[in-house]
């Protein structure tokens, strides 16, 4: 079920490796700010990986004696109120970050896919349940549902994700459905079957790459989504529980900080955050000109 | 026979809309009930003891079994009672009353506001696809969707109104000395307006600058990528190219042709956005002390107010719903094919 | 710097000035901006009754404000020259005089002869009575207050005449009298109250709630629930010296930074409850006004819960209590504000409380206590606090982690909201490490080891259970305290709260409020809810 992303590539272009490869190159010279995407998405990934081993200073240690400095030589970002160097928190925090919003984005494309995929597809009673089930979600303010359903099941990390992802459920699930809707008696879809294809093959293979596009731009835009609103649900007290380092509890006790002169505690983890949603918005238009190359020129 | 089609729709819609309203109470009766926290404990206060905290469980009527407070739920729904708010001690239907209206105005404010900056953004970006307009456009508005709205609110308050004195005090709709203007719409501007009142009006303006702003940033990014894309795909098709080849003026075109074309998925994006403005404003009220329902949930939902939470939800979906209405009645006005099918 | 605030004082001034007009239209006579006074509080007020089922405590501000009680506490004067209410004076409010019967067993109150409610009528010694009658009746925490002065029943309380009323004692106690000057058991309108009384709800709870019908001070002349109370003086009060501003506004601003900004700014009067860190800072600025006064009889502490089998033994909460940095806690967490609770002698002689422990920071004592237990190698154990103290808990418990970390205790944070808090911590007692801050209303050290030391009670969330300590509490609650018995028991209690930490004190925490220049009168109360009657302006 995972196997969509690779196959819907390969089926963009005729010789798949070095044709895609090319279009990669093309996109990334062809705009400049996609290619700062790219180059801040590959920072990003770095600081994921590797943060750890790359921070000046242990991000949970406190030291009561340096509390809330400004930017120095010693902390190029400050201290908070427990002394903790900043810029170690905020490199070390990506990891997290990043964990939360691929996690839950890349559940709600799964699950939305698979159910707006088969509802779009084999219509009837499953569509009509489907649906409803979905115009549940929507109709509800969704980070109020978010609020609540982390409230009730407890503010950890993979709860933050299930109501993240929940959330962004039925946004993927209706536009795979309408795509898939349109185009299932299609002339491609009919040859398809002539040839011997299963439903679930034709479905997986021929309907759903053509409802990529318009998901790419979503999952860009969710990307970003994600990561503010685990930072929603930590300005309330519902976030990642401390000591974890983690942008968005990060920005929302910062905040707190403006009105006493103490910026950079919002304002580092803050440009961090904003850095990444904007990579992820930035990168979600270059991957769909990857993905969809007639949309270009 | 004679019933419009237009009317059929909205009766269609409307009753579409019952089957998902019902999945609401349940999902919010269930949700509100796993909320963690006895609120008999909450609310017997401090000192309480073992009796006085079971004495408030049965007034409350949480000593009864599940399906047994369901029932007893939906019968109060069902003559329009939504039940006691605990954490205000006001009954949650006229809190709602009260509250709804702080909530849209800032939200139709703040929806004004982008909507002014980012279709024209939108359109100008699409005319010159991949060149710097475009560029700068898609720079700024993802800037604007990229910080948190409580970060954006607060950083607004702390320029315009710590340092430059140039905001009024962040302290909700009016100047804490006015009284706000006699009700008709809940709307103050409107009402201090009609009420012929230019110094409240002014005070409210002021009050709704920087929560609208703060707002506005924020749903600018759908708006105008919608918009951008819509403009994009409706320049590219074939009755663009016919108009071009006719000779008609690049203005003309821009205009009357394209831009009405894109409408439809920019409206679509705009009653997404409202909503989702509308679930945004939470955090924005609490950093301007506004009187709306979003702050309203939020405390609820924090000391496991039932009939509060349960109140909002209902609002917000029953609010959701009459939009979607609008949205399609919306549509067979922009595009009359629609309203003729079926 | 003070040039720009005077511009921004201008500026401010204009916008105020926008507004003016409307308020003269609805409120002709007090449009003198010297009239009205604007506190800003982070919290909702939830109902006008006190008594009512749910309401939390920033409403109490409403008894206190609009209504009266037979006692009321004195003032006294703090070392650092602010005003306090003063728990050893009781002073007359709605009673003239009261004299005690010679056999201790009650006490007769003479009203006073002019009091009048707000619509006029005269305070009477039958509306006193069935005030007391429905404190101690409606249960929840009315009645338990009530209680823990001895007054559980409506047979107490008795009109002798018009404007005499008996209270009978089931034994004497030194907390009577006191309790019956806290906001709780406040005197009513009882023949407004009976009018709007039905047969469901004899009480009249449902119209009480929105509308007070008392003597007191101010009355309610606003109400906007979650958004601001308007109060307007009573010039007709009886009770004490005429209020001197003729309104008050109570705004709820739930941004902490917000409250910040306003009172900087000077837009509002006065900030009530701010968190320490502003007020080290403004009081360091000087441009505001600070007063930070101890909470008497109230105390941050950490508490290891015996249900649990590590806390069980008496030296593993001992070695957690040499392991606790309480000096950077106290800095970090509690920015300097308050008094520091730790570093006390072995032993003391004084029956003060709240007093410092014999503790300090001393891992290695705390490590040689810990490895003659059977937890020698350390454990795991989850560290928990109230969300709506995180102000100053999150630190804290940040701080605490460290400090075991390094006797091989490794925590877990946990956050627990609000609405959970009083269930999980208080009632069901089940959280085996957490931070509290119980604060008692009535400044006795036993009422204090009433509340947090003896078994079942809802502040013992250490489930503490010690025969010879509920003795000393029983023996001592209703002791007078110049009973030559009462000291060396007192004593005997802090030595043995001191040896088996149930709750390891941290520090006292402050109460701080702060207010433009030109406010005068501003006075502390145990409640730590706004009393704004003595509120004014400073003359010029």
């Amino acid at each position: 079920m995972h196997a969509p992303v690779p196959a819907s590539i390969a089926a963009a272009g005729p010789a798949p490796r070095y044709g895609w490869l090319r279009h990669l190159r093309h996109v990334v010279t062809g705009n400049p700010v996609t290619g700062v995407a790219f180059a801040l998405f590959l920072l990003l990934v770095i600081a994921a990986l590797f943060g750890p081993w790359l921070v000046p200073y242990d991000p949970l240690a406190t030291n009561a004696a340096a509390a809330l400095q400004p930017p120095s030589a010693a902390h190029w970002f400050g201290t908070d109120q427990l002394g903790r160097d900043v810029l170690s928190r905020v490199v070390v925090a990506t990891r997290l970050d990043l964990a939360i919003s691929v996690a839950a984005v890349a559940l709600a494309f799964v699950a939305g896919s698979v159910i707006g995929g088969l509802a779009g597809f084999y219509g009837g009673w499953i569509d009509r349940v489907a649906g409803r089930c979905l115009d549940t979600i929507m109709a509800f303010p969704l980070f109020v549902l978010a609020m609540g359903i982390v409230a009730a099941a407890g503010n950890t990390v993979e709860n933050i994700v299930y109501a993240t992802a929940l959330i962004n459920l039925p946004f993927y699930a209706r536009m795979v459905r309408a795509e898939v809707n349109v185009r299932r008696e299609a002339g491609f879809v009919q040859a398809a079957r002539l040839s011997g294809n299963g439903g679930l093959r034709i479905l997986a293979f021929h309907l759903f790459p053509n409802a990529l596009p318009p998901l790419m731009i979503q999952v860009s835009l969710n990307m970003g989504w994600a990561i503010l609103n685990a930072a929603g649900l930590s300005f309330i007290g519902l976030g990642v529980r401390p000591p974890t380092p983690e942008w968005g509890i990060m920005v929302a006790e910062g905040a707190n900080f403006i009105v006493s002169g103490e910026w950079w505690l919002a304002l580092f983890p803050g440009a961090a955050l904003m850095l990444a949603v904007f990579t992820f918005n930035l990168l979600g238009d270059g991957l769909r000109d990857l993905v969809d190359p007639q949309r270009r020129t | 026979m004679t019933v419009p089609p237009k009317v059929r729709l909205a009766g269609r819609r409307l009753l579409q809309a019952v089957p998902a309203l019902l999945g609401i109470i349940i999902i919010t009766f269930l949700l509100t009930r796993a909320l963690p926290g006895d609120p008999a404990v909450y609310f017997a206060g401090p000192a309480a003891d073992a009796a006085s905290i079971a004495e408030i469980r049965h007034r409350l009527g949480l000593d009864r079994s599940l399906p047994e407070q369901f029932l007893t739920y939906v019968g109060d729904l069902a003559t329009g009672n939504l039940g006691t708010s605990i954490s205000t001690g006001q009954p949650v239907l006229q809190e709602i009353i009260t509250r709804l209206p702080a909530s849209l105005e800032l939200t139709l404010a703040a929806l004004l506001i982008a909507v002014g900056v980012a279709v024209p953004l939108g359109v100008l970006a699409a005319t010159r696809p991949d060149g710097w307009v475009d560029h700068a456009c898609r720079f700024v508005v993802t800037a604007g969707v990229s910080l948190p709205t409580f970060f954006t609110g607060l950083a607004l308050v702390y320029v315009f109104y710590y340092l430059a004195g140039w905001a009024p005090a962040p302290m909700g709709r009016l100047d804490i000395i006015s009284l706000p203007p006699e009700h008709v719409t809940g709307f103050y501007l409107i009402d201090a307006l009609l009420a012929g009142d230019v110094a409240v009006a002014r005070s409210v303006l002021a009050h709704l600058a920087l929560p609208a702003l703060t707002l506005a940033l924020f749903t600018l990014a759908p708006i105008a990528r919608m918009t951008r894309a819509a403009m994009l795909q409706a320049l590219g098709s074939e009755f663009i190219r016919t108009a071009r080849a006719a000779g008609l003026s690049r203005r003309r075109i821009l205009i009357v042709y394209a831009l009405r074309n894109a409408l439809l998925p920019v409206v679509t994006t705009l009653g997404m956005v409202f909503s989702f403005a509308l679930g945004a404003n939470v955090l924005v009220e609490k950093v301007f002390a506004w009187p709306g329902i979003g702050s309203y949930a939020v405390e609820a939902l924090v000391v496991s107010d039932y009939a509060a939470v349960q109140g909002f939800v209902l609002t917000m979906a029953l609010l959701f719903v009459l939009l979607n209405l609008v949205i399609d009645l919306t549509y067979t006005l922009i595009d009359p094919r629609l309203g003729l099918e079926e | 710097m003070m040039n720009r605030r005077d511009v921004l004082r201008g500026v401010s001034a204009a916008t105020l000035g926008a507004g003016v007009l409307p308020f003269l239209k609805a409120l002709p006579a007090a449009a003198a901006a010297g009239d009205t006074l604007v506190v800003v509080t982070g919290t909702t007020i939830n109902s006008l009754d006190l008594h009512r089922t749910g309401t939390n405590r920033p409403s109490y501000q409403v008894a206190v404000n609009c209504y009266d009680r037979l006692l009321t506490f004195g003032t006294k004067t703090m070392p650092d020259g602010t005003l306090a209410y003063d728990y050893d004076t009781l002073k007359p409010e709605l009673a003239e005089s009261w004299e005690v019967a010679p056999d201790g067993m009650s006490v007769v109150f003479h009203l006073r002869a002019n009091a009048t409610f707000w619509d006029g009528t005269p305070v009477t010694a039958e509306d006193v009575k069935w005030s007391l009658d429905r404190a101690v009746t409606v249960g929840g925490f009315p009645t338990t207050q009530m209680q823990a002065g001895g007054l559980t029943e409506p047979g107490q309380f008795e009109a002798v005449d018009d404007k005499t009323v008996r209270i009978r004692f089931h034994r004497p106690s030194k907390l009577t009298l006191p309790d019956l000057a806290v906001p709780v058991p406040f005197i009513i309108n009882s023949k407004v109250a009976r009018a709007n009384a039905t047969a469901d709800d004899p009480w009249a709870m449902e119209y009480l709630h929105r509308n007070p019908a008392g003597s007191g001070a101010f009355r309610v002349e606003r109400w906007d629930p979650g958004q601001q109370l308007v109060y307007v003086r009573n010039d007709g009060w009886t009770g004490g010296p005429l209020p001197g501003v003729k309104r008050v506004i109570i705004r709820e601003i739930p941004s902490q930074a917000t409250r910040r900004a306003l009172v900087e700014r000077g837009d509002i009067h006065l900030s009530y409850d701010i968190p320490a860190k502003d007020a080290r800072e403004l009081a360091a600025g000087g441009k505001v006004p600070v007063v930070g006064t101890p909470v008497e009889n109230c105390l941050n502490v950490l508490c290891p819960n015996l249900s649990f089998e590590p806390f069980r033994d008496k030296r593993v909460r001992q070695a957690i209590a040499w392991a606790i940095p309480y000096e950077d806690i106290f800095r970090n967490a509690g920015y300097g504000r308050g008094a520091p609770m730790w570093g006390g002698a072995a032993s003391s002689d004084s029956i003060a409380w709240p007093q410092p422990s014999p503790y300090t920071t001393d891992y290695d004592k705390a490590k040689a206590l810990l490895s003659e237990t059977a937890f020698a190698g350390g454990f795991e154990v989850p560290l928990s606090f109230d969300l709506g103290t995180a102000e100053w808990g999150e630190p804290t418990a940040l701080l605490i982690q460290e400090g075991l970390a390094k006797i091989g205790i490794r925590t877990t944070i946990d956050k627990i909201p609000g609405a959970n808090w009083r269930t999980v911590a208080l009632v069901e007692k089940k959280l085996p490490l957490h931070l509290e801050n119980f604060g008692g209303w009535l400044n006795t050290p036993d009422y204090y080891f009433y509340w947090a030391y003896v078994k079942g009670n809802l502040f013992n969330s250490s489930n503490y259970d010690d025969d010879e300590m509920m003795k000393l509490v029983d023996e001592t609650l209703h002791m007078r305290m110049d009973d030559p018995a009462y000291a060396p028991k007192i004593r005997r209690m802090i030595t043995k709260a001191f040896d088996d930490v149930p709750r390891i004190p941290l520090w006292q925490p402050s109460f701080e409020v702060a207010m433009r220049p030109d406010v005068a009168g501003y006075q502390f109360w145990f409640h730590r809810v706004p009393d704004v009657r003595t509120l004014g302006f400073r003359q010029a």
